[in-house]
């Protein structure tokens, strides 16, 4: 799981009203490199929820100063680009799990793969 | 109903004579209206021997050494479970005098005691009896082991042994059975071929066995052992070994005292066999595929007097019947696990070559996710790899519809399934979901973004969305309300403006007076080139790997879909006998649900590949490609409600904040694009009119 998916995904258990960010737990992360597209990378910035990006990358000690707040004018900024785009496409949880924030309910992520299946009484 | 002719236990001479004379008239009356039979007033050569019969418990033994009593028997006809005998002598002076000695005698058989009445009869016609051979394929080796080889392997079988295998040993209602190798499971009649049992054959077995292999009667040693002790009155429910868990021979030996087998083929012929103790019976195809076997629980067998010791059929002639008396009889029967799916030629009963029983459509919410589980999740599970490799062309009008997305959308593929949608447009981010694991793995492998998730239940933000795209997904909801909640959840992850792709199967395969490319390939090899519409890739792929299934389905005379029902029909009928196994009528878990008191539900039909549909709701099979060789694959079977025109857009048209832009046919699938217009209101959603019954289906024209 890359954390551009990450940055989609929230809980859906029943019930839960405040399921964003999912926490991730990673016992295996791997960083592959994967050929950078500036402008993919701007247009992607404002698809996402900022914050939560941030905390996910910090979480798994990629954080590399990327700043709290989104800046303005970072489509001319490659350094600032790379940065996200390392984060977002090529930081990837291999096993781990995803917590949801409300719940507590957790779900596995194995050879990359997030399972978010829920129980029938879950959904 | 016989009834017996009354018993006398103890009586005083003299009130004994009166009592006798009253019992003969009623006796005779009896007889009158059981077989037409006329009792004679005057002495004639023959007697009929009421409470003298088979259906006493008396056997032809016995009988005859108190009529040789009298006299010369000529014939003793003993009618099979009838309560009276008819004895003819050489003379009327020899009748009489066996009349006279049988007449108010008291036999003791077994522990019963019964009172003889006679009647003098006009001659009985016996009858042609007919002879009757073994089912094909079968045959009854006598004293194949020796005394000391039977003895050895009965104390070869510790029936107080309670190891990690506790399942492998069961008290069954009606006999003691141990599993050796792999555990034979009554729940659902078959083998757990991953899971052998830690206890392999006992090693007493081989001895037997390696002369089973040099008398040629296998050709590889067997790997699953079932030992089944019987006592007197127990028996087994007559069962087809389950084709797909065994290969074609298997070998039962008798050990302890005989007893009789009943055959019967589906078409109602009934042999019973002779198994006499120390034999081996083997059944090979036709005895082993198709006809039932089973052992009536009783406590005495017909059995032919004159053959008496011997193996054989019964032939019920009542000129030579006779009663064996059971005994605890162990049968050790060796099979062999099948690795393949059986491709015998008795398609009718063969459980690899149909489904198992039809599911019924279901109603409730919990029905439905169990038919889904079983009829789609499982299956795009198991059929995965070779799914995805079907799986290459994409449709052009979706190709179109991502291709035209704004570069800076995000888009989410709901069943995605390999992630051919993922990788068309470059420029947009694209999110893929499905429920299969390793389906999405394989999206992994291929760089694609995507998680696992029930598209009822999609943990993707809402309203975060610029496109998603649902391709042939929503048809494998089992009820409307499910498709309705699976559009809906579509919809949720749209922002306000973003669009919705949706392709669903359609009932209608013929459009406008051209007939879809999923009929036309029906019998067109030519066609594989053009790949248009992702059921008809589908389809193709099955044409391609299946040209020898064909034979099979055209075997099992899925030609016609009407043969087709009926063959269903039949063969739940026959399912129903087949699967008797463990003395339970009603093994089969679809059969077992509660059926009172509902409205008699239809069972799921299942479609011939590249024909028509005949209903909405079916089972569509999907043919593995054998690895072993083309044309031998399992086949599975996936779930479908196929969509009459204007369906989808009315399951649309329910959604508050959601606009049909296009509806379209495009390659027999209905298509929808809709837009979302508004926020998401509070689920509203009004209720939903009963499900209109399937109208008939014409072709548009």
């Amino acid at each position: 799981m890359k954390l551009l998916t990450h940055n989609m995904l929230t809980s859906h258990v029943k019930g839960v009203t405040n399921g964003y960010p999912l926490l991730i737990k990673a016992t295996e992360v791997k960083v592959n490199e994967v050929e950078f597209n500036p402008q993919f990378v701007s247009r992607m910035i404002p698809k996402l929820e900022w914050s939560a990006l941030v905390s996910a990358a910090e979480g798994l000690g990629y954080l590399q100063d990327l700043p709290s707040t989104l800046v303005s004018n970072y489509e001319k900024d490659e350094d600032f680009l790379r940065k996200v785009h390392k984060v977002l496409l090529e930081v990837e949880v291999i096993e781990g799990t995803l917590q949801c924030p409300e719940s507590g309910r957790e779900f596995p992520i194995s050879r990359g793969v997030p399972n978010m299946l829920l129980n029938e009484d879950e959904s | 109903m016989e009834a017996p002719v009354p018993n006398v236990e103890t009586a005083r001479r003299s009130k004994k004579d009166k009592k006798l004379l009253k019992r003969t008239i009623k006796a005779s009356h009896t007889l009158l209206k059981h077989g037409g039979i006329t009792t004679a007033s005057q002495p004639t050569q023959s007697v009929c021997v009421f409470n003298g019969g088979l259906g006493n418990g008396v056997s032809r033994e016995l009988l005859m050494a108190v009529l040789t009593e009298g006299g010369a028997v000529e014939s003793l006809l003993m009618p099979p479970n009838k309560p009276y005998s008819f004895a003819t002598f050489r003379s009327v002076q020899e009748s009489q005098s066996a009349y006279t000695q049988c007449n108010g005698r008291e036999l003791l058989c077994g522990r019963n005691h019964v009172t003889l009445y006679c009647s003098y009869v006009l001659p009985v016609d016996r009858g042609v009896c007919e002879c009757v051979s073994l089912p094909p394929g079968l045959s009854v080796l006598e004293d194949f082991v020796s005394a000391e080889e039977a003895c050895q392997l009965l104390k070869a079988v510790d029936w107080t042994s309670h190891t990690d295998d506790v399942t492998a040993q069961r008290e069954l209602k009606h006999r003691r059975v141990k599993h050796y190798g792999y555990e034979f499971r009554y729940d659902n009649n078959n083998v757990d071929k991953h899971k052998p049992l830690s206890e392999g054959l006992p090693l007493v077995c081989y001895a037997v066995l390696q002369k089973c292999l040099s008398d040629g009667h296998i050709s590889v040693l067997p790997d699953q052992l079932t030992v089944n002790q019987y006592e007197s009155g127990q028996g087994i429910p007559p069962h087809v070994d389950t084709h797909s868990a065994f290969e074609d021979t298997i070998m039962s030996l008798s050990l302890g005292a005989k007893t009789v087998m009943d055959f019967r083929h589906p078409d109602g012929r009934l042999v019973s066999v002779v198994l006499p103790a120390r034999s081996l019976l083997v059944m090979k195809g036709e005895s082993r595929y198709l006809w039932t076997h089973g052992i009536t629980p009783r406590k005495f067998d017909l059995v032919s007097a004159s053959t008496s010791e011997r193996s054989g059929v019964v032939n019920f002639d009542p000129s030579d019947l006779t009663l064996n008396q059971r005994d605890t009889r162990t049968s050790f029967t060796f099979r062999k696990i099948r690795h393949t799916p059986c491709d015998c030629v008795y398609t009718s009963v063969c459980d690899s070559q149909r489904p198992p029983s039809p599911p019924q459509l279901p109603v409730a919410c919990s029905e439905a996710c169990q038919l889904e589980e079983r009829y789609v999740h499982r299956v795009y599970e198991e059929i995965s790899s070779h799914f995805s490799s079907t799986r290459h062309a994409p449709w052009p009008r979706v190709r179109h519809f991502l291709l035209s997305l704004p570069s800076d959308a995000i888009m989410a593929d709901i069943g995605c399934g390999n992630g051919k949608y993922l990788g068309i447009n470059h420029q947009v981010f694209s999110l893929g979901c499905d429920r299969s694991v390793n389906l999405v793995s394989i999206c992994r492998e291929r760089g694609f973004h995507a998680v696992v998730c029930d598209a009822l239940s999609v943990p993707l933000r809402s309203s975060a969305f610029d496109a998603v795209i649902s391709i042939a997904v929503i048809h494998h909801f089992s009820t409307q309300e499910r498709r309705l909640a699976a559009v809906t959840e579509l919809v949720r992850l749209l922002k306000v403006g973003g669009r919705a792709l949706i392709y669903v199967w359609a009932m209608e395969q013929e459009y406008k007076n051209q007939k879809s490319k999923y009929l036309k390939t029906c019998k067109n090899q030519e066609n594989t080139e053009t790949r248009g519409n992702e059921e008809n890739v589908e389809n193709l792929e099955i044409q391609e790997n299946v040209k020898n299934q064909e034979n099979v389905e055209l075997k099992t005379s899925y030609t016609s879909n009407t043969q087709h029902r009926n063959d269903l029909d039949k063969a739940n009928v026959e399912s129903s006998v087949r699967q008797v196994h463990a003395g339970k009528a009603d093994c089969n878990p679809e059969d077992n649900e509660e059926d009172c008191g509902k409205e008699t539900p239809t069972r799921l039909c299942v479609h011939t590949n590249r024909t028509a549909f005949e209903s909405q709701d079916l089972l569509v099979p999907w043919h593995l490609k054998g690895e072993v060789k083309a044309g031998s694959g399992p086949v599975f079977h996936r779930f479908y409600h196929v969509f009459q025109r204007g369906e989808l857009e009315d399951l649309c048209e329910r959604i508050s904040g959601v606009e049909v832009q296009k509806s379209y046919y495009d390659q027999g699938n209905w298509c929808v694009i809709l837009q979302k217009t508004q926020p998401i209101t509070p689920p509203t959603n009004p209720p939903l009119p009963p499900i209109a019954p399937p109208t008939n289906i014409s072709p548009h024209k």
